[in-house]
């Protein structure tokens, strides 16, 4: 869980200089950002890319090699799973799984999130003490184990997945929004708004929820990598996205047999699929949070 | 009744209470006031004398840990201490309005100024956007703002200060209230600009019939600006009146003390006048007058009883012993005794 200890640290100031960069394009993740606008096209345009049929294979094709090894042909550019399926096929249909679970979730568990926490630091008092000390235990649960134990429960199926994840990590974002909501209702314009004769509700959609959006979006940013390797270790474990539709995770799962006897490409090709958009969207992450601090950006 | 106040205080008390119920803080102690329609009524104190606690609780906008223990608040015939929450808010920004101490931070960085000199008005009155615009920029322009069809569109940070301050003071009449509370509306700017807008103030405050409460703890304000003066001390108002009779002769040794130490350019004295002593702490005050300490008349009594609020002459209160008939006699009599 390095991941979420992450999260909750807050970020180191960087020296003053850095700042006045900032502001420009500079430091910008380019590259994690072309992997993600990548990944993100092919899932869209998945129906035009892929080259075979990513569910259906031929099993006089199986186990075929990538093309650069002896025995690949360029028919089946990354090779053929056990049941003679394409690989970059099912990679291509897999990202829009991971794509889709990946946003989806990150939604769900943000406008939860950021509704409870809005709720509970606006409103405080017991339902403050109601929504944390449901928090805590929520955190108490180790995440992962919780998310079987809800998989379990619903059966695995993707939007299951989408919902599971949401419940699972909803309070993350509690957490941070109502910190930044306790100290945004001692502001000024938020008592100015009280003595205009607003509503609460009106105060917490008006005045508060524009001033954290910025930092749903960061936090969104960052739970992206946790949704999306989650997703693959439910689906790994077989309680995820149900085969045969094309997971990564599930792809890693099928391949972990034939590793043994140097079947390298079932299992590499999706692991560094997986990697490089957990890591694309970790440090986009990061740059955004960055950029977008309100202590570093002070208006 | 033509000539009845608009909002008029009976024994209000606010309290403060600590969490376990242990420490409770007297912030408002049964203060009586009243201000008629078109009036200024300057409230003075000591840092922590309960004014601002005070406009909080005209507001009903108090913190949680503060409760109302007891008395009346009658504003337009009605007791606002009786109304419910849905039933405030209806009147908050609509019916009185407030100017907080900060006007520098009321504004909502996120928000075009015109989106929030219209937030109330479509708030209270459902107006459509396009009319509560039009309204917002007839206000720009009644507070001095040049040229408010620019200016609705920007946001506050390409304001200046003075600006802003009159910005939240266009957001404050926005609904046309009765009564405008302004809580330290003008520590926060320079002098120039101070001057500006407690000019902009009463202007707004003729044009409108308004009555504004003014909090300040600036004696040489009052005198600009008001007709009636409460003075604070220690959750009590200690003297209140008309502001030409109190300054030409107070009643009130604290009042006395307190216009004794406004610097004066006449003076050749090379220190400043101060008074003497700490403010009482609010939680545990002195059985007797809570100025008695620091007080250069008390005598026995003070320290003993507390002193009623007495009417002094027409429209005018204290409450002092000294200001109770046949009790001067009395004091002199100790007073002498004692040398």
């Amino acid at each position: 869980m390095s991941t979420s200890a992450e999260i909750l640290t807050l970020p180191s100031r960087p020296p003053r200089f850095a700042f006045i960069r900032g502001l420009r394009l500079s430091g910008f993740p380019l590259i994690p950002t072309v992997i993600l606008v990548g990944i993100a096209f092919v899932a869209v345009f998945a129906n035009q890319l892929a080259p075979h049929n990513p569910e259906i294979g031929s099993l006089a094709a199986r186990f075929k090699p990538p093309f650069w090894e002896t025995g690949g042909s360029m028919k089946y550019l990354l090779g053929t799973d056990q049941l003679g399926r394409d690989v970059l096929s099912r990679l291509i249909f897999g990202a829009r799984v991971s794509m889709v679970v990946g946003i989806t979730a990150v939604l769900f568990a943000g406008v939860v999130g950021t509704t409870l926490g809005i709720i509970s630091g606006y409103l405080g008092g017991w339902v403050d003490q109601l929504i944390m000390r449901l928090t805590d235990t929520w955190l108490a649960l180790p995440a992962l184990t919780f998310a079987i134990f809800l998989a379990a429960i619903v059966g695995p199926s993707m939007w299951n997945i989408v919902i599971i994840l949401g419940i699972t990590y909803w309070t993350r974002y509690a957490r941070v929004i109502r910190g930044e909501v306790l100290s945004l209702k001692e502001r000024e314009f938020v008592r100015l708004a009280i003595v205009a004769g607003c509503s609460k509700w009106t105060i917490m959609r008006r005045h508060i929820l524009p001033n954290v959006i910025n930092s749903a979006v960061v936090l969104g940013t960052l739970m992206l990598g946790v949704v999306i390797i989650t997703e693959a270790t439910l689906s790994f474990l077989g309680i995820g996205v149900p085969p045969p539709q094309p997971a990564w995770g599930l792809m890693l799962s099928d391949g972990k047999q034939s590793l043994m006897v140097g079947r390298w490409w079932l299992t590499i090709f999706p692991g560094c699929a997986i990697m490089l958009m957990v890591l694309s969207a970790n440090i986009l992450g990061d740059w955004l949070r960055v950029k977008l601090d309100p202590q570093l950006r002070q208006l | 009744m033509p000539n009845a106040p608009l909002l008029e205080l009976e024994n209000l008390s606010t309290h403060y209470v600590s969490a376990q119920g242990t420490r409770v803080v007297r912030a408002v102690d049964d203060v009586s006031l009243r201000i008629h329609a078109g009036e200024t009524l300057g409230i003075v104190g000591e840092s922590g004398s309960g004014k601002s606690t005070l406009a909080l609780t005209i507001m009903r906008v108090l913190p949680p840990a503060a409760r109302i223990v007891s008395g009346k608040m009658m504003f337009e015939g009605e007791d606002l201490l009786q109304k419910s929450d849905e039933e405030m808010q209806k009147v908050r920004g609509r019916r009185m309005a407030m100017i907080l101490q900060d006007p520098m931070a009321s504004l909502n960085p996120l928000f075009t100024i015109g989106n929030q000199v219209a937030e109330p008005i479509r708030v209270h009155e459902g107006a459509p956007r396009a009319a509560a615009w039009s309204r917002a920029r007839e206000l720009l322009r009644s507070v001095r703002i040049p040229s408010p069809e620019t200016r609705v569109k920007q946001y506050p940070h390409e304001m200046s200060g003075g600006m802003r301050q009159r910005i939240v003071g266009a957001i404050g009449i926005s609904c046309e209230p009765r009564l405008l509370i302004a809580d330290e509306p003008t520590t926060s700017l320079d002098l120039t600009i101070q001057a500006q807008y407690l000019n902009l103030l009463r202007d707004l405050q003729r044009a409108h019939g308004l009555a504004l409460i003014f909090i300040t703890h600036n004696l040489g304000i009052v005198a600009k600006m008001c007709d009636q003066l409460a003075v604070m001390y220690a959750g009590r108002v200690v003297e209140q009146g008309p502001v030409s009779r109190i300054f030409s002769a107070p009643a009130h040794p604290y009042t006395k003390a307190l216009l004794g130490s406004i610097p004066r350019m006449t003076d050749n004295r090379e220190h400043l006048t101060a008074i003497e002593g700490q403010p009482p702490d609010l939680s545990s005050l002195p059985p007797g007058c809570a100025f008695a300490p620091r007080c250069p008349m008390a005598f026995a009594r003070c320290r003993v009883e507390a002193p009623p609020e007495v009417a002094i002459d027409e429209g005018r209160t204290a409450r002092c012993w000294l200001a109770v008939p046949g009790v001067e006699a009395e004091a002199t009599a100790m007073r002498s005794n004692v040398a």
